[in-house]
């Protein structure tokens, strides 16, 4: 359309963040949004994305794409005009125009602020150096997962919510990572001291090491960040550092502008500035002396200001209670309002359960509740929020509140709140301002049935997340169905999960793949291409020498025993214990390939040589001709244990502690042929120097001059994990013992295709060192079942099928014999 | 049986005890240059299809089989063994080829270009 012709007003947004766009979506729904014509600036080349998780990008349980809330497609479908990666350099109020860094000039008739907050930069030497970054952006995670890959150490700088997420995620992405807080304690503004130290206990068990009342003085280095100087004499090493200590509202266009500002752009409660044509939202704005660093309350000035915008003049912005939560997996963290009694006529009143993890507070003022602290357990959050923001008498049930709502209104036992009995007006989202009447409405009114159609009409969890859970019980709850949440299910054929398959199968003793699809109904009688390997492993792991393998259940590499390539060709892998290997190994191999044409040998990672594109009929004579010599299969294609990779250890290497060749070889014996929920690589490093690459590895042996030490849980690939580490032992025995007691608690808890390091991120180390080193009878149990279920594995597949076996699988119809 | 292409012949593939149940074997002949597939499931049906998912032309005849269909090796298409048709939201389909059993063998229905 012809701007000159255009009749609507011009709206001009600076700023494509949450704020603003929240402002824009809320004004398209309203009549009075027709009005407008609509142009956003973005200072990012991105489109519109939720910032609030970008720590979860960074721990790499999201993709960038995932955290995108309005595509272009969106801008365009509502006809606005989308101009990125230019930033708005100066407002002329008198002529009426925004100007930005690259030249564009516009006339507007509105302008809405959202400029959002900078990182807090306080001037420390050696800040900007190569290597040092905030955490605010894409560009600034895009920073940290570059120097995850190619750096070892990291240092955050603040323990508030924003530094100890992105020390989380850095140390998913296997960094070693430091955290300096200038305080006594984490997250000092939301948690008291007790909920401060729990934290700092349990992240410190995740190999997050603190240096707190740390006063940074100096970030060192000349070409690039070396290290972080604290004042009192402390150094702590780091090729990245990442400044976290808080944000201020990015005020300076307003300034220049000489709107009124103070800490943040001063807005009044319609969320004008002290120009009436130009409103402000978001981080960058004060509004009564407070600026604003959550979501929630900036969701509700988003709706003022569209109101407002759309011509609406009632809508007024007032603050409420505010929560805070933690985005880092399997810490839950809650709090809102008082963090501790302020006067004598406060109380608080504490429940803590150092053992589990469990800390309750909450804090009373004159019958009602003034403030909630909850740490591990925080599913009476909302509730609590919801009694505090209603100013709610509980001098009823004082003497239960902190035990949770379910004890405080006595309602019925079960593992979660029951979504049945809340009133409508109980607030679920706290982030969008959601209650569960409104939920309850959109499921009905528009027929919803998922959850990501439950957040794309109403935007409940579709912030941080957290209450996911109880909008899918409302959801559950609201269609007549199961109220519990379950589990993810193992595949479309059936509702349930793989625990409850699992213990099934041992309680009910359940021992063919029909009987566990009978015992749970499930949809298809023959089940499907996800469960049937997943029922089959269960089986196996259950019970060995009994449950007979079922060859049609496995993947074709399982299946035949060699790994299917791209053009339909094999690759044999044989195994050779410990990556040692002899001149007449080699020589059968080098004589194997050159008679079967085998186009490409090559070393493996993992110390052994693969022959690639032996042609499917001839792998029986392949492997016939490789036994001759002494070669088994290297279960290179198997979920299963496939290599054991050594340095030479004491027998040669200088550095050397103990025989870390033979160990490696003594532990491939014990543990080759086993199957297990997904690949399982091994490494033992005869000294710390760790040549064999022991802690990327699901099981990883390194030798000291006091012994061993175990680590366990890590892997390469994408998802790069450092081990946990789990013991450190004195003997050979030990070693074989601790480990093929992992390997057995890993068979039996491990979801099928979960990998060693995703299933201990999961359950946590703490729980495999229960069980696996401090609970020695269970220890011994577990590593006696393991080496029990090896007695039928241990026969090579290989042999087997060069005498005949499974012959159909390497020849064509019609046999010989038929033709 | 007379077509537009050619004539289809009944070639012999030997008894249906030599494919496994819930399994496939490939013919050592194949139909317009493609490898066929012949398959029995759980209940003792059969099927024939061109040996290419639609999607990336990976062996069929390697899938795990379930019920009427296949899944591809590769990607995990779902093929149904009966139509050749990739189950939803996959949207593709390989070719069938007629099979009959005869005196407990069964024949693969092939279609000879005309000279």
């Amino acid at each position: 359309m012809n701007m000159m012709t255009d009749p609507r007003e011009h709206l001009v947004v600076i700023g494509n963040g949450m704020a603003g766009m929240r402002t824009v979506e809320e004004l398209l729904k309203l009549p009075g949004g027709k009005r407008y014509r609509i142009t956003v600036f973005g200072a990012e080349p991105h489109v519109n994305y939720n910032r609030i998780m970008l720590s979860s990008v960074l721990a790499g349980d999201k993709e960038i794409d995932e955290i995108v809330i309005n595509s272009r497609e969106w801008y365009a479908e509502n006809d606005i005009t989308l101009i990125t990666g230019d930033a708005v350099k100066k407002i002329d109020r008198d002529q009426r125009m925004v100007i930005s860094a690259a030249g564009v000039t516009v006339h507007y008739d509105k302008i809405l602020i959202a400029t959002g907050s900078r990182p807090l930069a306080p001037p420390i030497p050696g800040l900007g150096l190569p290597g040092t970054c905030a955490f605010r952006d894409i560009a600034d995670v895009d920073k940290m997962l570059a120097a995850a890959k190619t750096h070892k150490r990291a240092v955050v700088i603040g323990g508030g919510l924003l530094g100890l997420e992105a020390a989380w995620g850095l140390k998913q992405r296997g960094m070693s990572v430091a955290l300096v807080h200038l305080m006594p304690t984490l997250m000092e503004r939301q948690l008291d001291a007790a909920a401060g130290q729990m934290l700092q206990r349990d992240l410190d068990r995740r190999g997050i090491a603190f240096f707190t009342d740390g006063q940074t003085e100096e970030i060192t280095g000349t070409e690039r960040a070396e290290g972080v100087q604290l004042a009192d004499g402390r150094f702590i090493p780091a090729d990245l550092v990442v400044l976290a200590i808080g944000i201020r509202p990015n005020i300076d266009l307003a300034r220049a502008a000489e709107l009124e500002v103070n800490r943040g752009i001063v807005v009044t409660d319609d969320m004008r500035t002290s120009d009436s044509d130009i409103f402000a939202v978001g981080e960058c704005v004060e509004h009564r002396g407070a600026v604003f660093g959550l979501v929630a309350p900036i969701w509700d000035q988003a709706k003022v200001c569209a109101s407002r915008l759309a011509g609406l003049d009632h809508a007024l912005f007032t603050s409420k209670a505010l929560a805070t939560s933690l985005k880092i997996t399997g810490v839950d963290v809650f709090s809102a309002g008082a963090l501790m009694a302020e006067s004598e006529n406060d109380d608080e009143i504490t429940l803590r359960d150092d053992n589990r993890g469990l800390y309750k507070k909450v804090v009373l003022r004159d019958g009602k509740l003034v403030g909630a602290v909850l740490y591990g357990d925080v599913v009476d959050g909302q509730w609590y929020l919801g009694l505090m923001r209603d100013k709610t008498d509980i001098s009823e049930m004082r003497d239960r509140l902190v035990f949770g709502r379910a004890f405080a209104e006595n309602l019925p036992a079960g593992k979660g709140p029951d979504v049945a009995a809340m009133s409508d007006d109980t607030q679920i989202c706290g982030c969008n301002g959601v209650s569960k009447g409104s939920i309850v409405c959109a499921i009905k009114d528009k027929g919803l049935a998922s959850l990501s159609q439950v957040r794309a009409h109403t935007k409940a969890s579709a912030s941080c997340g957290q209450c996911t859970g109880l909008v899918e019980a409302i959801l559950a709850d609201t269609l007549g169905g199961a109220v519990e949440r379950k589990a993810p299910s193992i595949c479309d054929c059936t509702d349930v999960g793989h625990d409850e398959v699992r213990k099934a199968i041992l309680v009910q003793s359940l021992k063919t793949m029909g009987a566990v699809r009978a015992a749970f109904g499930w949809k298809k009688p023959e089940g499907c291409h996800k469960c049937r390997p997943a029922l089959n492993y269960y089986l196996l792991c259950a019970w060995p020498g009994e449950y007979i393998d079922d060859s049609r259940s496995r993947f074709i590499n399982e299946r035949v025993h060699a790994n299917i390539q791209k053009d339909g060709t094999y690759s044999v892998v044989p195994r050779m214990w410990g990556g040692v290997t002899t001149p007449s190994e080699l020589r059968a191999i080098a004589e194997v390939a050159e008679k079967f044409n085998i186009p490409t040998v090559k070393v493996t990672g993992g110390q052994r040589i693969d022959l690639l594109g032996v042609k499917k009929e001839d792998l029986p004579a392949v492997w016939g001709d490789l036994n001759k010599a002494g070669l088994v299969s290297g279960h290179a294609y198997a979920k299963g244990l496939r290599t054991v990779k050594t340095c030479v250890g004491s027998e040669w290497c200088r550095f050397g502690t103990q025989d870390s060749t033979g160990l490696g070889i003594k532990l491939e014996k014990m543990m080759w042929g086993s199957w297990t929920p997904h690949k399982v690589k091994l490494a033992v490093s005869g000294c710390p120097r760790n040549c064999a690459e022991a802690t990327i590895k699901d099981i990883g042996i390194v030798c000291v001059e006091a012994g061993y030490d175990i680590v366990v849980g890590g892997n390469g690939g994408v998802d790069v994990r450092v081990t946990d580490p789990l013991a450190r032992v004195a003997t050979e025995d030990d070693v074989l013992e601790y480990s093929g007691a992992f390997m057995q608690i890993y068979r039996e808890e491990a979801h099928y295709l979960e990998r060693t390091a995703p299933w201990v991120a999961r359950v946590g180390i703490d729980y495999v060192k229960k069980h696996v080193v401090e609970d020695a009878e269970n220890r011994r149990r577990l590593h006696a079942r393991f080496l029990y279920s090896q007695k039928f594995v241990q026969d090579d597949p290989w042999a087997e099928r060069a005498a005949g076996m499974d012959r159909h699988e390497f020849t064509k119809l019609p046999e010989l014999a038929d033709a | 049986m007379p077509d537009e292409r050619g004539d289809m012949v009944w070639k012999k593939i030997g008894p249906l005890a030599n494919i496994p149940v819930r399994g496939a074997r490939r013919l050592c002949f194949g139909m317009g240059g493609k490898p066929i597939a012949v398959f029995r499931t759980g209940e003792d049906k059969f099927f024939a299809l061109v040996d290419e998912c639609p999607h990336k032309k990976g062996p069929l005849s390697e899938g795990i089989v379930s019920g009427n269909s296949v899944t591809c090796p590769l990607h995990n298409w779902v093929i149904g063994l009966d139509t050749g048709a990739a189950q939803e939201p996959d949207v593709g389909s390989t070719q069938t080829i007629p099979l009959k059993l005869e005196n407990g063998e069964l024949y693969v229905g092939l279609v000879m270009e005309r000279a």
